[in-house]
């Protein structure tokens, strides 16, 4: 349906590089990466509104990097929502039929529908400068749906909006998606991807780093950008011990830290990952050495949505999660020596 | 604070003076002009007739060239190009020229040997000494304040407006009809009612272009030459009035036109 194929753009301070995608008809696709990594550039490419000097954007397999915005039946929701201020909500939701010419009767009856779907239909007469975030973001929706697009926009539709008002709009979101409309929507929120998308793409830095569905992408993550975004804090790069008979093997972090790992992959070097939750903590040594312990000082203690969360410096850092109970009982200070374990079954190897 | 207090009375003294500056000379006009000679000139028909004349020409010049410089003021306002500081010198020449000059320049294009003045007598039109001229030599003296205030306008009216209405299928002309106008319409308005208001005013420019037919600043100066000031002081009085009443009038017009809006 839509292929964004070797796109690159430059600006004065920062650069668009090999971007490359393809979404298929009906799928919701979602471009994942913190502030400032080009996700709305690529958008606002797709939708003809910054002009491409290298790279193709095809629709339907028809190229259209250099059809005109208004020819491009691709729909755009701006983060902003770019509602015209001088028209009423009715007005600004009818802008794109009434520009087409549409039959009275038609434009009433396509209003209403819209309207009653995403729930503004008593809003009609009241003027963009009196509506709330969320008014304003399904309003700005609605126009855009007049379209009837080929492929619906969204630029961080949920960034501006309340917990509830954020689980109405996904709800509206998913039946959209479900009734057979093609969506690309950007975020920086992973949770937003995962409740949301059937495959995302990750953005860092101007270039696209990973893609694949929500599970593939966060279980395997491709590097420790992409794990963190994941929420995977202890993500480190490893060789693999070479030629060993065991059933465990060593994957070296660095010069003094290795890991006893669980894996039959034959590769040299990859990555490895610990769940914050299956590490643990003590204030001795545990007695089973089959285990992987490491001494070292906790660094800082955060307060995290459930307990806390522990920054430990055993020559790398490890983020340990405990439990409210766990921390009061142990009464856990910063700079305290305490030992690190993991089971060698806890550490899973991404080779590459 | 008592500082503060301090400067504002010096501000709001030398603020008053500047004002004083300005009233009283129309002040004065008022006073020195008998009821009789006042109502004397109204009826006068050469003065009405001028009067006429110079809010027509006025009218005229401003809604003729506004269809040419709005869609220049809003390129001025969106588009980068090479040589942009020299267009936006042009266009702010005419202010910064004695308007005596603007008129000997203009004049060069208008009359029968210029270039304007040969494609018009080709069309049968003439333009030193008659309305037509007037209607260009105010145009030229006044044109920088609609291009300047619309450019403004436009400037201050987001982009990503205009883009959201090609989004939604507009073409650029409709985006500009439909979002980039109505947006800047306050600036253009503006605008408008200051070119209206200098092309009405303006008197260097016309009396080298057109002596005659005479617009009001013309049988002033003519008035006051021939006859002297007691002349001239009724009709300059009345036709302050009448510029008056109508710059405040479009000023309380856009207002309302504004409120309405908001």
């Amino acid at each position: 349906m839509v292929k964004v194929e070797n796109l690159h753009i430059e600006f004065d301070s920062f650069s668009l590089k090999d971007i490359y995608f393809h979404v298929k008809k009906g799928e919701y696709f979602m471009l994942l990466g913190a502030s400032g990594a080009g996700k709305s550039v690529v958008l606002e490419s797709i939708a003809g509104l910054i002009p491409i000097k290298k790279g193709n954007i095809l629709l339907n397999d028809k190229n259209i990097t250099s059809t005109a915005i208004q020819k491009r039946k691709i729909g755009l929701v701006f983060q902003d929502f770019a509602l015209f201020p001088h028209l009423s909500v009715k007005e600004n939701i009818c802008y794109p039929l009434k520009i087409r010419k549409t039959a009275k009767p038609a434009i009433e009856e396509k209003l209403k529908a819209l309207s009653c779907e995403l729930n503004i239909d008593h809003l009609l007469d009241r003027k963009i400068e009196t509506l709330s975030g969320g008014e304003k973001q399904r309003v700005a929706l609605a126009r855009t749906l007049t379209l009837e697009p080929e492929v619906l926009l969204l630029d961080e539709p949920l960034s501006s909006m309340d917990v509830g008002l954020k689980g109405e709009l996904r709800r509206i979101l998913r039946r959209l998606n479900k009734q057979g409309q093609t969506i690309i929507h950007v975020t920086h929120d992973y949770e937003e991807a995962i409740s949301l998308a059937s495959r995302i793409a990750i953005m860092h830095e101007g270039t696209l780093i990973q893609s694949g569905t929500p599970k593939e992408v966060f279980t395997h993550p491709k590097n420790k950008f992409v794990a963190n975004f994941g929420g995977i804090k202890n993500f480190y790069e490893a060789k693999l011990e070479e030629n060993t008979q065991k059933e465990t093997i060593k994957a070296i972090i660095t010069e003094n830290i290795s890991f006893t790992i669980l894996t039959k992959l034959k590769a040299k070097t990859g990555s490895v990952l610990i769940g914050q939750k299956n590490i643990i903590i003590s204030t001795d040594k545990h007695p089973t050495s089959s285990i992987n312990q490491f001494k070292g000082i906790i660094q800082e203690i955060i307060p995290a949505r459930l307990g806390y969360e522990l920054l430990i410096d055993c020559g790398i850092l490890f983020y340990v999660a405990i439990t409210t109970d766990t921390f009061n009982e142990l009464n856990y200070k910063e700079e305290q020596m305490v030992w690190v374990a993991f089971n060698p079954s806890a550490v899973k190897f991404i080779p590459g | 604070m008592v500082q503060n207090k301090g400067i504002s009375l010096l501000f709001t003294f030398l603020g008053a003076l500047v004002l004083l500056f300005i009233i009283a000379p129309l002040g004065s006009l008022l006073l020195h002009s008998s009821p009789a000679e006042i109502s004397e000139t109204i009826v006068d028909k050469e003065v009405t007739k001028s009067i006429a004349l110079t809010l027509w020409s006025s009218m005229l010049a401003t809604s003729i060239f506004a269809f040419f410089a709005i869609p220049l003021a809003f390129t001025m306002a969106r588009k980068e190009f090479f040589g942009k500081k020299l267009i936006q010198g042009i266009i702010d020449l005419p202010v910064v020229i004695p308007h005596s000059a603007a008129g000997i320049a203009l004049l060069t294009v208008i009359s029968k040997q210029g270039i304007i003045g040969k494609t018009g007598g080709l069309l049968g039109m003439e333009f030193p000494g008659h309305v037509s001229g007037i209607v260009l030599a105010m145009a030229f003296v006044s044109l920088p304040f609609l291009i300047n205030a619309a450019r403004d306008g436009f400037s201050a009216v987001p982009e990503r407006l205009e883009k959201a209405a090609l989004n939604l299928g507009a073409t650029p002309f409709k985006a500009f009809i439909t979002i980039s106008i109505p947006l800047a319409w306050r600036s253009i308005l503006s605008g408008l009612i200051m070119m209206f208001a200098r092309g009405m005013s303006e008197f260097g420019a016309v009396i080298i272009v057109a002596y005659h037919p005479m617009i009001t600043p013309v049988m002033i100066y003519e008035r006051f030459g021939a006859f002297g000031l007691k002349y001239a002081r009724p009709v300059a009085l009345i036709f302050i009035a009448v510029c008056l009443v109508f710059f405040i009038l479009l000023r309380y017009l856009s207002i309302s036109k504004r409120n309405g809006k908001s």
